[in-house]
């Protein structure tokens, strides 16, 4: 009777523990990116003028536009388009993750045999060091916006309802894009010559998840479309979120599709990771 | 007339190598597909909610797209592979091996490596052009046509001048790997007329980044919008650059100790 009882505790302790070390981990990881990217601001800003040019490019062509049109595009001002690709800025910072084209690399250079002998699924560290990362990059990102905003003006008048609802949203994205970057990752190992599917995985998302255009703008069907697939919960809703003026319901409604998502994500992930890694034979380490 | 015959030596060797993947040829293809199709969605977007943007129509704006996916072919083919072998090298500091040969230096790392296969994307570009100008209704002239070419090959030196002058840097910064993102990213304002930026991004994608010199120009010459006045002075721009780009190599080169290979 009394070995029943001490068992529970235990298992729960153990469960607890795991949970713990778990937490230790990507805490750890997460500091260990943001002192390792500091480091690298040069690169860092590089890398984000770079970003930073697609959506600029956008704003200008239809804020142009917008003013040849008595100031609107399909009920776009251009002040409102300004705040649609200015907070673009800080969902794509966010959503940047451990590419699919990256596994290849990570295959050929024979990093990953290393990287198996470690105790946990190697998603876990992706997840956390990209995390991480993220601190760094939005805090070089802040004088970037500041000076988008006083060179175009942007419309933007959160409630506390939308920012709460927009700092889960970014999240969201990371976690969704992450998955679905992992599950066309696995596709390195069947082939070196996976380029050609994850440039046409990222055409389909440029025009689907309102990173190119905002979605108003796309023709209904593509709009409707876009509701059934991952895109748009990656880039277009945590947009809206902010800047669009969206009703709690459907605030709320939009994160649970990104949970559902997440989900999705995960499970394709496990099914592919599974199946990838029994074809895997080491190159070098 | 030493560094042509080595340059043309490089490239042959750079091109057998590349004839062996020949399977990359059709991938090519599929990624410029991808990439013009992508393009073409956009303009598509852009006239469903105008008729002229900046005063540009819409095959005229065709025709600007397929002159900057032509030129940014030659860059992926003969400039960006070897800033990007350039930027390794020093990183690695295996770049000893080429300052060490006898020829000169800035000849050497701008031949080393082709990627062949990438010029499918002039082809895709050069139809894009085709097919923008016959709806132009306007018949292009040989005189047209000869400055066209001839501005293009300005706009090219302009790019090379460029990316070796931000390559230099890898002297002094070493991790630079980004650069190509932010080359990438910049190149993207040349797919629309420069007139629709706002002055500070004009002079910016002009003389900074002279993304617009090397596209604008050379579509202005191949719809008859182009005064002579802007040949010349992209002319005497890219006689300037290409001596300022000389002089900062050999000053970068005299700052580099190598990493020892």
């Amino acid at each position: 009777m009394s070995t029943e009882a001490a068992e529970l505790p235990v298992a729960q302790l153990r469960e607890e523990g795991r949970w713990r070390s778990l937490l230790d981990f990507y805490v750890t990881t997460m500091r260990t990116a943001v002192a390792e990217q500091l480091q690298y601001r040069v690169t860092n800003y590089f890398y984000m003028l770079g970003m930073i040019a697609e959506p600029v490019i956008q704003l200008v062509v239809w804020t142009t536009i917008a003013n040849e049109h008595g100031g609107s595009v399909n009920g776009i001002t251009a002040s409102e388009f300004a705040a649609y690709y200015i907070v673009w800025t800080l969902v794509r910072n966010m959503n940047i993750v451990f590419g699919a084209p990256f596994w290849e690399w990570r295959i050929r250079e024979g990093q990953l045999s290393g990287q198996l002998l470690r105790p946990m699924n190697i998603l876990h560290y992706d997840l956390a060091y990209f995390a991480g990362w993220k601190f760094v990059v939005v805090g070089l990102w802040v004088p970037i916006a500041i000076g988008l905003s006083l060179v175009f003006h942007p419309d933007l008048h959160p409630t506390a309802l939308e920012i709460v609802v927009f700092i889960f949203a970014i999240w969201g994205a990371y976690l969704i894009r992450s998955m679905f970057q992992g599950v066309l990752g696995m596709l390195n190992f069947w082939t070196t010559r996976g380029a050609a599917v994850f440039d046409l995985y990222m055409a389909t998302e440029m025009l689907l998840s309102g990173r190119l255009v905002p979605l108003q703008l796309m023709p209904g069907w593509v709009q409707t479309l876009a509701n059934f697939l991952p895109f748009k919960w990656t880039f277009g809703f945590p947009i809206e979120a902010l800047v669009g003026h969206m009703s709690p319901t459907s605030l709320m409604l939009g994160l649970g599709v990104q949970v559902l998502w997440i989900g999705i994500g995960y499970v394709l992930f496990k099914f592919a990771w599974t199946a990838a890694i029994k074809r895997f034979s080491a190159v070098g380490g | 007339m030493n560094a042509v015959r080595v340059g043309l030596l490089y490239f042959k060797v750079g091109v057998l190598n590349e004839l062996q993947y020949r399977v990359n040829f059709f991938l090519q293809l599929f990624q410029s597909l991808i990439q013009a199709g992508t393009g073409l969605i956009m303009l598509a977007l852009v006239y469903s909610h105008t008729t002229a943007l900046n005063g540009w129509t819409e095959p005229e704006l065709l025709s600007l797209l397929g002159v900057q996916i032509m030129l940014g072919g030659l860059i992926h083919t003969f400039i960006q592979p070897n800033m990007e072998k350039l930027m390794q090298d020093v990183q690695q500091g295996t770049l000893d091996y080429a300052l060490t040969k006898p020829a000169d230096s800035q000849v050497l790392v701008s031949v080393r490596q082709f990627q062949i296969w990438q010029s499918v994307e002039v082809f895709t570009g050069l139809t894009l052009l085709i097919v923008g100008l016959t709806r132009i209704e306007s018949s292009v002239g040989v005189v047209d046509a000869l400055t066209f070419a001839f501005a293009l090959g300005i706009g090219i030196i302009l790019v090379y001048c460029f990316w070796l002058i931000v390559t230099t840097s890898a002297f002094w910064i070493v991790r630079m790997e980004n650069v190509l993102e932010l080359f990438e990213g910049i190149y993207q304002t040349g797919r629309w007329p420069i007139g629709v930026y706002p002055v500070w991004l004009r002079f910016s994608v002009t003389f900074l980044i002279p993304v617009g010199f090397a596209v604008t120009v050379p579509a202005q010459a191949i719809t008859s919008r182009l005064h002579w006045g802007t040949l010349v002075v992209s002319v005497v721009f890219a006689v300037v650059l290409f001596g300022l780009t000389r002089w900062f190599w050999r000053f970068g080169l005299r700052h580099y100790s190598g990493a020892s290979a």
